[in-house]
């Protein structure tokens, strides 16, 4: 089941998702298999087998009542060293040319403020961050990457991630993290949580290749 | 094992069992029987492949191939390269462990009903997608007429068809949001995608329709270059064919010849 909590991308919508989610986290019904958040949405997977599609919406409902008295929790701050440019931001310079920008403003405008992670999605780790500032947004490339380097910080129209893995892509990549944002033996396995509140800082490639090492 | 399948050394032998695609599988150079425990004796060697008629073919071995779990799964998920053995599909020369094996292994074989009724459809069943309304009428008729040729690009993330393509009104209008396992995606350039085993958790395109979860065994065994048709059902008959297998697999009684 798909529950819709607003139709517009945004922090509105998006807290409700959270409250929703939160509240099923905590009192789990017995029929609940997964839950899957995105911007607006929070996708329930329940066992077919126990419960009926009707009794879940009914319930659901009452979550939903429910979850409007939740108090949300404070965010976490997660900060991530990025080296933008160059071999490892690759698409820098023309996102910089599409907004009549110099590189250096880009790199200025994405560690300007702090995106919310939205959700996790595509592959193990991968936050969806938003809202990118205007002036740098861009659409994603024509054609994807076959192949993204592990790390790559990248920006799809309002969205900025990290792709966790190397992996197929078609965001615009304008930098690199050496920090980990999957790793399975760690709790959590991933980085970033949805909810958090995430800062870039830009590091040089000196200070990269020492915390890729280290 | 897809497609190709391969050969098995048993060093201290093992009680094994073959379901799935029929991979032309030979014990010690004699056929080997499918759907039924198969005692290997030490150093026996099984091989397998190429398939005969469907995509895949499961070597289950009593005892368990011991694998390290991961999220409760011995599963491999290739993309992160995570779980399973090494993250990674197998290679020539790997050698797995296999644990202890149940101290009687009762011998049994799976009915011939149970099997015609498990038998991959060529027809699969779906409900309507949460965004059939971005799709004209005639569009989403014509979908359910086609028929579709799944692409050699497809892997475990997903299955590209080939065939008629659907154009959605309101490509761009959608907010990405969560995706199940089997929902049919329309990529902008018409091409619908069933999302597989190693799906995407999300997904930014339209669904226009979801295959049921008693037909996704079926997904599974499409090879490619298969020819496939989609069927409009209503979710009720979707949840009672669901319980119905689902019972199904559960009893011994119904299950075994």
């Amino acid at each position: 089941v798909l529950v819709y909590l607003g139709e517009e991308i945004g922090l509105p919508a998006h807290r409700r998702v959270l409250k929703l989610l939160q509240l099923l986290q905590k009192e789990p019904p017995k029929w609940l298999r997964n839950l899957q958040p995105a911007y607006t949405s929070l996708m329930v997977t329940f066992d077919a087998c126990r419960v009926d599609s009707a009794e879940v919406e009914a319930e659901l409902r009452k979550y939903e009542a429910r979850a409007k008295t939740v108090r949300g929790v404070k965010p976490r701050t997660v900060l991530i060293p990025v080296c933008y440019g160059g071999e490892f931001g690759p698409d820098l310079d023309a996102v910089a040319k599409i907004h009549g920008l110099k590189s250096y403003e880009v790199i200025a405008h994405h560690t300007s403020q702090s995106y919310h992670a939205y959700f996790l999605g595509f592959a193990p780790g991968f936050a969806y961050l938003g809202d990118v500032p205007e002036a740098i947004a861009t659409p994603r490339l024509e054609t994807p990457r076959k192949q993204v380097a592990k790390g790559s910080v990248g920006i799809a129209g309002r969205q900025t991630a990290v792709y966790p893995f190397a992996t197929p892509g078609g965001w615009r990549l304008i930098g690199r993290t050496p920090m980990s944002m999957f790793q399975n033996d760690r709790k959590p396995m991933a980085r970033i949580s949805v909810g958090d509140e995430v800062r870039f800082r830009m590091i040089s490639r000196q200070e990269f290749l020492e915390l890729e090492s280290g | 094992m897809t497609l190709l399948g391969g050969s098995f050394v048993f060093p201290s032998g093992a009680v094994v069992a073959l379901t799935g695609a029929d991979f032309a599988a030979t014990l010690d150079g004699k056929s080997a029987v499918m759907w039924t425990p198969l005692t290997i004796p030490p150093e026996g060697k099984l091989v397998l492949g190429p398939t005969r008629n469907f995509a895949r073919c499961y070597l289950a071995v009593a005892g368990g191939i011991q694998v390290k779990p991961f999220l409760g799964s011995a599963s491999t998920h290739l993309l992160s390269g995570l779980g399973g053995y090494a993250g990674r599909a197998l290679r020539k020369a790997d050698v797995l462990r296999v644990g202890a094996p149940a101290k009687r292994i009762p011998v049994r074989t799976i009915s011939r009903a149970v099997l015609l009724a498990l038998m991959p459809r060529k027809v699969l069943r779906v409900t309507e997608g949460p965004q059939i309304d971005l799709f004209p009428e005639d569009q989403r008729r014509e979908f359910f007429r086609s028929t579709f040729r799944v692409s050699e690009t497809s892997d475990r993330s997903g299955l590209r068809l080939e065939g008629h393509g659907l154009a959605s009104r309101g490509y761009g209008a959608m907010i990405t949001e969560g995706a199940p396992l089997g929902a049919i995606q329309v990529t902008p350039s018409g091409q619908p995608i069933v999302l597989f085993v190693e799906q995407q958790t999300t997904g930014g395109y339209p669904k226009v329709a979801n295959v049921i979860g008693a037909d996704l065994h079926c997904l599974g065994q499409l090879r490619p270059r298969a020819e496939v048709r989609f069927e409009c059902t209503s979710l009720a008959v979707a949840v009672s064919l669901w319980r119905e297998q689902e019972k199904l697999l559960v009893s011994p009684r119904r299950l075994f010849a």
